[in-house]
């Protein structure tokens, strides 16, 4: 990593902002999920979750030089990816047999 | 095995095999292969007990045998069970008559059952009975002949509900099971008892412990000679459990003859034979024992003089040839009881097989008043049925008379009130006599009653098992009791043949005789010379014939004592309160405690996403809460629930 950055980000930025942002992101993906009635926008929440959990993973690596966080976060996107793929086919096949997509009227676990 | 191979454990199993062929494939194979297979079991077995007959005869077997090495079934401390067998003179003498007239029985079957619809079923049972006839027989400790016991019992239960879709044939075998279940509580309680005191359940242990003190006498060993003879007297129809047998008489006649006459029956007899050691040393239970089998000999015999159904007559003379035999057990003359059981197996027997053939002839009707005349159209029935009524009836040289007598003259010479049991029997030869010549005037002589019966005689499967029955009806008995006695003295004693002189046992006979020939005549005079005679004496004392027919009234006593009692216990106690009230109560209590937590739980699982997710945010800002907030108190959370506890 070019030195500049790494003392910019070091120096400039303390962690304590990439936490609060980090929570802020979190937060707002937990009010999403619990708020939303369209499981499209739930399910968008739960990406904004995980991207403020990778956030403060990253922070915290580069804060103690641990390449072990970054490598978490590939996991964890390439895990969300799989997820993506997954939970968009489960939407299609609730929609096509409710015709619906509002949460609180899916409650039934048989048709 | 340090003997010859005798085989002893195939004796069982041959018919136990049969059992299971029959009766798990039997719906399927064709009649034929389910009669050989039926058949073949006890013929095998019987082959086999023959072989080491023949072997004991020749005297290249010394008795008893033991079987070395037989397998374990029940080891805990110091008391081993095992499957040992005991092939003694008792055991032998009475595994040839099971197998035999089992043999000659299943045979007679094949012909008698032969139209119907069950034939598997019924000789499945058939082979399941001689199954455990054999291990009762054969078992060398007290609880495999309780395993036996019990066995005969079921397969009993079974075969007098064979015809389970009529009430009273089911009624019937629940009844016998019922009551036999009476005796079977003290048959066990007296094995409980051997077992506390001796602290081995094998006879010749058990034997050999009493002979090493011969100062034993009295106490437990009555109370145990006790209970094994209240066990006794339900297996064999003795008062006052024996009300089950003449119901057991809905049954196939067959049955009633192997089960009900010849074999079963008389387990309560080998029974008392075998642990003759322990009523040896109790002179108050024999006694007991000879009034049990005095006093049933009688009452039935009353019984038998007025009964119609060819069948009762047959099953009341059982319960009274029993009560001989139980006489005979209780003036300790085991010898001349099996003597007598041997002898009762072949005519009874007999008797039962030849009622057969009638009812058979008759289209199954069982009234002997409407028999009649049925010599000229059943002449070998007739001629069988002959020899095994002089049989019972005691004549000279029949086999009964023989057996009868030794039982008579061991009572008459044992003591002062051996007399007394002595002159019971008498009385009872005079009533036999007479009840078995009026069952054989109604049946063969006369007219017919029902002119449109068209009897015929039966097929040869049936006849000959008759005519070999006849045969060992009249020369049964030849081998005469004091031989007999002689040979099974090393298993049961020999106190029958001691004292009284050759002159006394003379004279007892021919009086036995002659009061037989006195009950031969007033039959003769009765049914022959003035048939309308029965009737005026029944008119002329109602109280007295009503009591006989009504059987003393002993199933109506016992229904207002015992089975009204218990049933009203069962209804309004047992069913109302405990199984009402407390049992389905409870049940009601915890359904409703369970569906209040769940009604309150199910809000939990609502479906509802959000909810989930809200508990689940909930749940985790917690457990955060629980271990991030106490670092601003200085400590963490675990520390303080640490702490805390």
């Amino acid at each position: 990593m070019n030195p500049a950055y790494s003392n910019l980000l070091q120096h400039d930025v303390p962690l304590s902002w990439y936490l609060l942002l980090s929570a802020a992101l979190f937060s707002l993906g937990v009010v999403g999920f619990l708020i939303k009635r369209n499981l499209i926008t739930v399910f968008m929440s739960i990406e904004l979750m995980l991207n403020g959990v990778n956030l403060s993973f990253v922070a915290f690596a580069h804060q103690w030089h641990a390449v072990k966080g970054q490598i978490f976060v590939f996991f964890v996107m390439m895990v969300a990816a799989a997820e993506a793929a997954v939970g968009l086919a489960i939407i299609i096949a609730v929609f096509r047999a409710r015709a619906t997509l509002a949460v609180d009227r899916i409650d039934l676990m048989k048709l | 095995m340090n003997g010859p191979l005798l085989y002893l454990p195939l004796i069982p199993l041959l018919p136990f095999l049969g059992f299971l062929l029959n009766g798990l494939l039997g719906r399927r194979l064709p009649k034929a292969l389910v009669s050989f297979i039926a058949l073949v079991a006890p013929c095998a077995s019987f082959i086999l007990v023959a072989h080491i007959a023949l072997l004991v005869w020749s005297g290249s077997l010394a008795l008893p045998f033991y079987e070395q090495g037989a397998p374990s079934w029940i080891s805990v401390g110091a008391v081993h069970v095992d499957f040992g067998s005991v092939i003694d003179q008792l055991s032998l003498v009475m595994l040839l008559i099971v197998t035999g007239v089992g043999f000659l029985i299943h045979l007679y079957s094949v012909g008698y059952m032969h139209d119907e619809p069950g034939y598997w079923r019924y000789f499945a049972y058939l082979n399941l009975f001689l199954f455990f006839m054999t291990v009762l027989v054969q078992a060398g400790n007290i609880l495999l002949m309780f395993v036996g016991w019990e066995g005969v019992g079921l397969a009993s239960y079974l075969l007098i509900g064979f015809w389970y879709h009529k009430t009273s044939a089911a009624d019937a075998g629940k009844k016998a099971f019922i009551v036999n279940r009476i005796g079977d509580f003290g048959f066990l309680i007296g094995i409980f008892l051997i077992l506390a005191n001796f602290g081995t359940l094998t006879f010749s242990e058990v034997a050999a412990k009493l002979a090493a003190n011969p100062a034993w006498t009295g106490g437990i060993l009555t109370a145990i000679a006790l209970c094994l003879l209240v066990g006794a007297t339900g297996k064999s129809a003795q008062l006052p459990l024996y009300v089950w047998l003449p119901d057991a008489m809905e049954g196939p006649t067959p049955v009633s003859a192997l089960i009900h006459a010849a074999t079963m029956v008389t387990a309560g007899v080998y029974m008392i034979a075998r642990t003759h050691f322990i009523f040896d040393r109790s002179p108050f239970a024999l006694t007991v024992v000879a009034i049990v089998g005095a006093a049933t000999a009688f009452f039935a015999a009353t019984i038998g003089l007025v009964q119609n159904d060819i069948k009762r007559v047959l099953a009341y003379s059982t319960v009274s040839q029993l009560g001989y035999m139980f006489l005979g057990c209780g003036v300790a003359a085991y010898s001349a009881a099996i003597f007598h059981l041997m002898t009762h197996a072949f005519f009874k027997a007999l008797l039962f097989l030849a009622a057969g053939s009638v009812i058979h002839a008759m289209g199954g009707e069982q009234d002997m008043r409407k028999m009649g005349g049925l010599r000229k159209h059943l002449p070998i029935t007739f001629w069988t049925m002959t020899a095994a009524v002089f049989a019972i009836g005691g004549f000279f040289p029949f086999a009964g008379f023989f057996s009868k007598d030794a039982i008579l003259y061991a009572a008459f010479v044992q003591s002062d009130t051996g007399k007394i049991f002595w002159f019971v029997g008498l009385v009872t030869a005079l009533l036999t006599s007479l009840y078995m010549f009026r069952l054989w005037y109604m049946t063969f002589f006369g007219e017919s009653r029902s002119p449109d019966a068209h009897p015929h005689e039966s097929p040869w499967s049936m006849r000959a098992p008759l005519i070999i029955l006849g045969a060992l009806s009249v020369c049964g008995g030849w081998i005469g009791a004091g031989r007999f006695g002689a040979f099974l003295a090393p298993a049961v004693g020999s106190r029958a043949v001691e004292a009284g002189s050759s002159q006394l046992e003379l004279g007892l006979s021919v009086l036995a005789v002659a009061v037989a020939a006195l009950g031969w005549y007033i039959a003769h005079r009765l049914y022959i010379q003035h048939p309308e005679r029965p009737a005026r004496l029944a008119a002329a004392l109602p109280t007295g014939y009503k009591l006989l027919l009504n059987k003393y009234y002993v199933d109506e006593i016992y229904s207002y004592l015992i089975v009204k009692p218990v049933l009203a216990f069962s209804k309004f106690f047992l069913e109302w309160v405990v199984d009402f009230a407390v049992l389905t109560g409870l049940a009601w209590l915890l359904g409703g405690i369970a569906t209040l937590i769940g009604a309150i739980l199910q809000r939990w699982q609502s479906g509802n996403l959000r909810s989930y997710a809200a508990w689940l945010a909930l749940g985790a800002a917690a457990i955060l809460l629980f271990f991030l907030l106490p670092y601003t108190l200085g400590a963490s959370g675990i520390d303080l629930w640490v702490r805390g506890r």
